[in-house]
């Protein structure tokens, strides 16, 4: 095996443009793969018509104060703004493509949140006029206007009924109320309800007023009670729900760590499956198949020479790759060791499946192509999220991840990279299995050679 | 060598049908026969690259026999003494570099030692094709139409070196569709038509087998064409 392989690399060797294609070319996909994982989501641009005049865009509730157009900036946070200064402009810009959405908002907008908060009468509006030309623009545009207004919306509910709550417990407690500039003092129903039963107790046995009053006190019990109730309800429905997170088991791999490890198989596949099968090919093409092994190697050994040398070349190079990611990303260096098991098990898994390919084609050109356009689907659904498809077809992606390599070595390397759980442990014990499952396999396909 | 009741089938087809025959040391023969005879196929068996379906060849026990297949078999990114260097370690020669100095030479091919063999001549590509398959100095040296892509002053080498090996006493197989070197350079000829031994002996038998007094076949290839027609081929 020493022998073929001291070949293989002086092939190698003399075919840069060759080896060039094999390591740079899944070392560029596979990066660009982890940055655009691992970098944030871009704002996307949006012109801004505020037909609010300046300095009216508060409106006052109670004795409390609500800036909307506070409000309206937080929009900002989530698209870059091109401010305009009409509604035609702001649709022009959508038209000339320097803006994916325009958003109006009514000079009456103000107007309309007080006439709905103190009045209920009325739906404020405004408006989203999204590019429909490109629908996954759209859909961005829309989706992260949607979630910022969904969160404004709620925080302008918050304090509405901050305010309504405040109030509230002012009518049952008592207290002052700033009405048109003046403080208005509130008995609260409470003090009314004591100031009512001592009048009764103060009045004869036989009188005819303790039973009005006595339905006045009812009334007030009734009334406190429902106050009572009401209030926390309604301090609630500001934030209904409270996520509480439980993580079940183990630490989480961050999601720089994971970027980069799908970078690092992405790149063990490719360099991995396409040498060996290449690698295979290259003896078919070459007709030195039937002359090697006429006893002068056995076919055994040849297949275990393509699997050793690809899956040490898949991970050289995306042990390199590696290195240099971490530069960027935390990798946990004291778990090198692990990185090397996670890397080269995953590599022989690789080769093994590039070998079982390879036997298949009698061309390198071939070889490659099938090789090319196999692992590209295995990256991809072994890359599913398990609950972004329904019950069935869950279960034939998950059989279909199971059965190829990249799945297994992308958990033993984000486990390697940052120690997440799951453990390293099975991953690897898959990955030797399934190498050893291809290896028979290719195996098999060199009948065909003979 | 011998072969006895020599059969290869394909699935349905039988490609070999029970064929016998031996071989001596340091003789010449050619295996001739129409496309789809069995040519190739019989020449693969005997070089260990195909299992037969029945019966046996034995050989001289512990020596392997020389393979030169139709197609160079050779890694054209290697250079010609690189080719021939890892040919004779996996043949586990004693002196991988002293057999390839003497291949080197045997073939005429020491000056262009370090050249890619990708960038040889069809003629120079098959002297190293040749070289390996007599590294190990086999006592038999199968040939599969061993002068087939060479034009005609390739192909009188050729045959000049391959006429030394057997003078060296080397035995030579090989195949041919060209009938007329196998009357000019095979002591004896096989003649296969579907799988079946038809014919073995001299060149000079097989024309004697179809001229009679009143059909002079008047060249070797005229009496093989009448020969096989004769038989239904």
């Amino acid at each position: 095996m020493r022998w073929l392989l001291i070949k293989d690399l002086q092939i190698l060797r003399r075919s840069p443009l060759l080896v060039a294609l094999l390591v740079v070319y899944p070392v560029l996909i596979a990066l660009m793969i982890g940055f655009a994982l691992s970098s944030p989501p871009g704002k996307p641009t949006v012109a801004l018509y505020d037909a609010v005049p300046t300095g009216k865009g508060s409106i006052s509730i109670g004795n409390q104060h609500i800036n909307i157009s506070h409000y309206a900036d937080q929009l900002f946070a989530s698209i870059n703004a091109i401010r305009v200064n009409s509604k035609a402009e702001a649709i022009a810009k959508v038209k000339n493509g320097q803006a994916q959405a325009a958003l109006v908002i009514p000079a009456d907008i103000v107007s309309q949140i007080n006439s709905l908060i103190t009045q209920g009468v009325g739906s404020p509006t405004v408006q989203l006029i999204l590019n429909t030309r490109d629908p996954l623009e759209r859909q961005f545009a829309e989706q992260a206007i949607n979630a910022r207004a969904a969160q404004v919306q709620q925080a302008v509910s918050k304090q509405v009924l901050g305010v309504a709550v405040a109030d509230l417990q002012k009518v049952l407690n008592g207290g002052t109320l700033q009405f048109l500039g003046q403080s208005v003092p509130l008995l609260g129903l409470r003090n009314t309800r004591a100031i009512v039963q001592g009048t009764i107790t103060s009045l004869p046995a036989n009188s005819p007023l303790r039973t009005a009053l006595g339905q006045v006190v009812a009334f007030s019990n009734l009334a406190i009670g429902g106050f009572n109730f009401a209030s926390p309800v309604l301090q609630k429905i500001g934030s209904p729900l409270t996520i509480q997170q439980v993580q079940l088991a183990g630490k989480t791999t961050p999601t720089a760590s994971y970027a980069a490890a799908i970078a690092v198989i992405v790149s063990l596949m490719f360099v991995g499956v396409l040498l060996a099968a290449g690698l295979l090919a290259l003896e078919r093409s070459e007709n030195a198949y039937s002359r090697l092994v006429r006893g002068l190697v056995t076919p055994t050994s040849l297949l275990s020479e393509k699997i050793v040398i690809s899956a040490a070349g898949a991970a050289a190079v995306t042990l390199l790759m590696s290195a240099f990611v971490s530069l960027f990303v935390h990798l946990d260096w004291a778990r090198f060791p692990l990185w090397v098991a996670a890397l080269g098990l995953g590599g022989l898994a690789f080769g093994a499946l590039g070998v079982a390919i390879g036997g298949l084609a009698r061309e390198v050109s071939v070889a490659s192509l099938m090789a090319f356009v196999l692992t590209l689907p295995i990256a991809f659904v072994a890359l599913v999220p398990g609950d972004a498809v329904s019950g069935t077809l869950r279960s034939i992606l998950n059989a279909v991840a199971f059965v190829f390599p990249f799945r297994a070595a992308l958990q033993a390397a984000s486990n390697a990279f940052s120690g997440a759980a799951p453990g390293i442990g099975w991953p690897l014990v898959h990955l030797a299995v399934l190498a050893l499952v291809f290896g028979a396999l290719a195996r098999l396909t060199l009948r065909r050679f003979a | 060598m011998a072969v006895r009741d020599l059969s290869r089938r394909f699935g349905t087809r039988t490609a070999l049908d029970r064929l016998s025959f031996e071989l001596f040391a340091g003789e010449v023969v050619a295996i001739i026969g129409p496309n789809g005879a069995g040519k190739t196929t019989l020449l693969s068996i005997l070089a260990g690259v195909l299992q037969p379906s029945a019966g046996e060849v034995s050989r001289p026990t512990g020596r392997r026999f020389g393979w030169v297949p139709q197609e160079p078999a050779l890694y054209s990114k290697l250079s010609v003494a690189e080719n021939l260097r890892l040919f004779a370690r996996l043949e586990k020669l004693s002196d991988p570099e002293g057999a390839v100095t003497a291949m080197l030479a045997q073939t005429d091919l020491t000056d262009r030692a370090d050249e890619e063999v990708g960038r040889l001549s069809g003629g120079n590509q098959q002297r190293v094709n040749i070289g390996i398959g007599l590294l190990s100095e086999p006592p038999v040296l199968l040939l599969d139409e061993p002068s087939a892509s060479l034009d005609p002053r390739q192909r009188e080498r050729l045959w000049e070196f391959i006429g030394g090996l057997a003078v060296r006493g080397t035995t030579i197989v090989f195949s041919t569709h060209n009938v007329a070197e196998a009357e000019r350079f095979a002591g004896r000829v096989l003649v296969l038509g579907d799988g079946e031994l038809l014919f073995t002996g001299t060149p000079a038998e097989l024309e004697r087998t179809v001229h009679t007094p009143d059909t002079d076949p008047g060249d070797f290839e005229t009496a093989f064409v009448r020969f096989l027609h004769d038989r239904g081929h």
